[in-house]
């Protein structure tokens, strides 16, 4: 055998077995899922037999999931830029000051290690209403009015994005800490020789420079929070996403639909308008950075 | 420097610390909140006071040893999935990247576009035909149902090509003419060359699996299959009023974890650095 | 002995052994995890099996909220039990879904069921006049209250509110608020995720003079004038007189726990978790009457056979089912899991028990709502009242709205 064929057939050997479980791990199950978008599948059901359309015509017109894309929206129009936007501003202070950035990097870090569940529960704790809450009571002590927070339908969602915010938030400053600290100082320090302010040369010169790093946590966080689905569910009153239908998730929508209601058609259906809209958004976003990040 | 540079370079820098410091209370005082609650028992719990009167460590008592709760249960069950997955993770996802990286053959570009695609599936999606599945097989309540998603990781794969390809083809073809077999090249000569990525791949993957929900809430129904995470949330869930063991539950959930974390520090954030670096 | 005769012997100890192994039937009961229950089961279970030498049963328990996706899954799929314990309103879905088999009606007859069991559990057990399930115990509501709290607040600890006119006013004066206005203590827990929305389903409509259901259970017909005062009452507490609101330090039962909620009404099954909790005195009384109208909630947990369960497990699960549901065990039921006597009659010896006795009251004028989809028709009522507390929505309007989406969720039972 040639020499160039025998290490073709290895390297099939090779992947022959990853291969295989990426096709029924995840590919498969996918084309199967899509497939099944467009029958009546559910648990409670005793055959199964194909709707086409039908699914996706209750969907569009069922208020609660409707809602749940609209949260879904906010969760990650207002989530991934203002965690990106913390997360910018704090690595900047990080790399300024002489010493210590070491100990602030770990402590920064640590809820983003933790395991999600068990810190939305230490948040759903501290957003009790008096007089159970540390927070309102540290509100109250300040002279200022008690927060309902996860009691009220409009502070509800805002509260859960703040926790998650709070996860990520260690995750992107360690990046972009990195990211600054790849820029060599030369540069920066040529700019202030040529008369530049501190401000000049942050928006000339370093902030094109971690275009590449912004974009990257951009896609990421932006994925993140479309996907949210445990804080949700850990925090609102019997994992309902409520109240009202008010912090519940895409994610949060199909997994009711399918272990609460048995409804898994119903189910695939929402899961597959969720996976065209983190391609939709993924692909934009992509094409957006993809002329500002080639300098 | 200069003594009179440095009190300018302190003093200029005192803004930051002071913003930085704030945040870092921010960042810890939940932690801090979840101990002291964890502290204090059933009389003391709704007392907004940071330091208990009467600190008691019966909660930790209770949710470690008493029957009725399942916490050590559901930390084994979390150790064997997490370290198996790992384990799997890190033959696989580094022989393919291997073969990703330093073979050529006809559909390499295919099948790495494909695999790397798979990142863009949301597990969300795929839990249905994943239960589906479980149900099939009659694999409900087992650990290789909460395990079988995990065993070799896209993202793995593409950190492990990345690195791969940093290592000089000399030194494979240098093994291949003293007449080593493939695997043998790989297992004794690449893994090696390659041992902090592979490091920092199965911390990653260690804590990523470990604090995994979604997919073992739905593997295991029966409590004793629960992995920690799930635990937590079922026990808080019927708890509903039990603040402090609440609290304590969260507490003695995230500590292996603040363990792991403590012990590889640097190497958690270096690898957090290199993958957004790299990505 | 000879070697004949031992070989012999030997053949005719296997050939016992094989008889006895053969006609010894295992049986599997599910339920879902509740200690007191699940502990009791145990017990249960070795006494039948010792009085049915050549029956096993085999007790299988799930928690709560995984409960109905492990029967989903397993039943069709013929891995589920032969007996199973559901909650009386999952009735008509497991028998849509073709779980249940129909109880044999030699053993299980309307008479029987009329004779042996409260009238709501006759009616409850049944789908399309067939009989698919029994039970052992059944729950109904009362009003709880804390008399220390009754005290500090200059009420007598031992004169509970009859009316709905004395429970407001009682409530009121049990408010506390700090300095800046925040309610610290309820006067009443207002938790409709509790058992609040069973409280207005089927005791405030009808004290306001709504039928809440039409007879067959296929109508929503509490949005009407009278329905819609009965949730402004309701409400009104929360928005007016602000004796409480929904997850109020977390819960109604851990603000009653904990001393935070002065009154609450609540089921039978509490009565447990209320003994356990140290320094809480804490008295029961019949829920309030409304312009003299008296009514109340009964729920129950019922054991039924899953289809498919033929010859010899059918008849041991009858044995069995037939034994948890009989008189002695109903009395061991109150005894150490504080659920009521699903026969009337047994009830007597309990009539002034000053815990027990105010359900037992209650039980002679309760109705058991019939229920599709009781997760999803509790959340529309849920909903109702955090539409008219949170959104300042009209009552009036708010019922409208949940009538409308619980008449479609019905409807799309029945015709599906």
């Amino acid at each position: 055998m040639k020499l160039s064929t025998k290490r073709s057939v290895t390297a099939y050997l090779f992947l022959a077995l990853p291969l295989v479980f990426f096709l029924c791990v995840r590919l498969g199950p996918m084309l199967y899922m899509l497939a099944m978008s467009f029958t009546n599948w559910g648990l409670l059901r005793r055959t199964v037999k194909f709707i086409g359309f039908k699914n996706y015509e209750v969907l569009f017109t069922d208020p609660v999931f409707l809602q749940s894309l609209s949260n879904t929206a906010r969760y990650a129009v207002f989530g991934a830029p203002i965690v990106i936007l913390l997360s910018l501003g704090i690595a900047l202070l990080l790399d300024s000051i002489p010493k210590g950035k070491g100990i602030y990097r770990l402590i920064y870090v640590l809820p983003y290690i933790t395991p999600v569940v068990a810190v939305s529960w230490v948040w759903r704790w501290m957003y009790q209403p008096p007089p159970l809450g540390i927070i309102d009571g540290v509100l109250g002590a300040l002279g200022l009015p008690a927060g309902e927070f996860l009691n009220s339908p409009t502070q509800a969602l805002p509260s859960i994005l703040a926790v998650n915010v709070w996860v990520e938030m260690g995750y992107c400053t360690i990046i972009f800490l990195a990211g600054l600290q790849t820029i060599p100082k030369e540069i920066s320090e040529a700019a202030k020789i040529d008369g530049a302010s501190d401000r000049q040369v942050l928006r000339r010169v370093t902030l094109p420079l971690l275009m590449p790093i912004t974009f990257f946590l951009m896609v990421m966080e932006g994925i993140q929070f479309l996907r949210i689905f445990t804080q949700v569910y850990n925090m609102s009153m019997q994992a309902t996403g409520g109240p009202l239908n008010s912090t519940k998730s895409a994610a949060l929508y199909i997994y009711q639909k399918a272990f609460t209601n048995f409804e898994m058609a119903r189910a695939a259906s929402a899961s597959a308008v969720l996976f065209v809209i983190i391609m939709v958004v993924t692909i934009l976003q992509i094409r957006f950075f993809d002329k500002r990040v080639n300098y | 420097m200069k003594a009179h540079q440095r009190t300018r370079r302190w003093a200029r820098a005192l803004p930051a610390y002071i913003v930085l410091s704030l945040l870092a209370v921010i960042m810890l005082f939940p932690f801090v909140w979840m101990i002291s609650s964890s502290l204090k028992d059933v009389t003391q719990i709704y007392q907004l006071k940071l330091f208990p009167e009467r600190p008691t460590l019966d909660n930790y008592r209770y949710i470690l040893f008493s029957t009725s709760t399942k916490f050590p249960h559901w930390f084994l069950n979390s150790l064997i999935v997490a370290v198996s997955t790992t384990v799997s993770v890190l033959f696989f996802d580094s022989l393919v990247g291997y073969t990703l990286a330093k073979f050529r053959f006809p559909g390499k570009k295919i099948i790495f576009l494909l695999i790397i695609s798979t990142l863009m599936i949301p597990t969300e999606m795929l839990v249905i035909p994943w239960y589906a599945m479980i149900r099939a097989m009659k694999w409900v309540n087992t650990y290789w149902a909460i395990m079988f998603p995990g065993m070799i990781s896209a993202f793995g794969v593409f950190l492990m090509r990345q690195f791969m390809s940093t290592i000089p083809d000399d030194l494979i073809d240098a093994a291949r003419v003293d007449g080593l077999g493939e695997l043998r090249i790989f297992l004794t000569v690449v893994l090696p060359l390659v041992a902090p990525a592979l490091a920092t791949l199965a911390i990653f993957n260690f804590i990523g699996n470990w604090n995994a929900f979604l997919w073992p809430l739905i593997a295991a129904s029966k409590p004793a299959m629960f992995t920690l995470p799930v635990g937590l949330a079922n026990f808080s869930g019927e708890a509903g009023s039990d603040w402090h063991y609440i609290m304590t539950g969260a507490a003695v959930a995230m500590a292996p974890l603040i363990l792991v974390f403590l012990i590889f520090q640097k190497q958690i954030v270096k690898g957090i650095a290199m993958t957004g670096l790299k990505g | 002995m000879t070697r004949k005769r031992s070989i012999l012997f030997a053949l005719m100890l296997a050939a016992v052994a094989f008889v006895a192994t053969a006609q010894t039937v295992t049986i599997t009961y599910w339920q879902y995890y509740y200690e007191s229950k699940v502990k009791l089961m145990d017990e249960l279970i070795k006494n039948f099996e010792k009085a049915n030498p050549g029956i096993k049963v085999e007790q299988v328990t799930f928690p709560y909220e995984s409960y109905n996706q492990k029967v989903a899954a397993s039943i069709p799929a013929g891995e589920g039990p032969d007996i199973i314990n559901l909650f009386y309103g999952w009735l008509p879905t497991y028998v849509k879904a073709g779980y249940l088999e129909e109880l044999p009606a030699s053993e299980f007859s309307k008479d029987y069921f009329n004779k042996n069991f409260y009238p709501f559990v006759a009616e409850s057990v049944q789908f399309g006049s067939k009989y698919y399930s029994v039970p052992t115990a059944v729950r109904s509501l009362a009003l709880f209250w804390n008399k220390q709290l009754f005290k500090d607040a200059g009420l007598d600890p031992n004169t509970p509110p009859k009316t709905l006119e004395e429970l407001q006013a009682y409530a009121k004066k049990l408010s506390k608020y700090d300095a800046k206005g925040n309610l610290i203590q309820a006067g009443l827990a207002m938790q409709p995720t509790g058992q609040g929305h069973s409280w207005i389903r089927e005791v405030l409509f009808r004290q306001f003079g709504n039928v809440p259901y039409s007879a067959d259970g296929r109508k929503v017909t509490y949005a009407d004038a009278n329905g819609a005062a009965a949730l402004k009452w309701y409400t009104d507490l929360i928005t007016k007189d602000k004796v409480g609101y929904p997850n109020f330090a977390t819960d109604d039962v851990t603000a009653f726990k904990s001393g935070k909620a002065a009154m609450n009404i609540d089921g039978s099954f509490r009565i447990a978790t209320l003994n356990a909790v140290k320094d809480l005195e804490w008295g029961v009384a019949e829920l309030p009457t409304y312009k003299g109208i008296k009514s109340n909630y009964a729920s129950f947990w019922t054991h039924g056979i899953v289809a498919g369960t033929t010859g010899k497990k059918l008849d041991a699960s009858i044995k069995f089912l037939k034994y948890i549901t009989s008189p002695e065990v109903q009395q061991m039921w109150l005894e150490k899991v504080g659920e009521l006597p699903a026969t009337p009659a047994l009830s007597e010896k309990y009539k002034n028990d000053p815990v027990i006795s105010p359900f037992l009251k209650g039980l002679a004028y309760a109705h058991a709502t019939a229920y599709v989809d009781e997760a999803g028709q509790r959340q529309i009522l849920v909903d109702a009242v955090d539409e008219v507390y949170l959104k300042n929505v009209d009552p009036a309007v708010a019922l409208k709205n949940a009538a409308k989406k619980e008449q479609t969720l019905i409807d799309d039972f029945w015709n599906n």
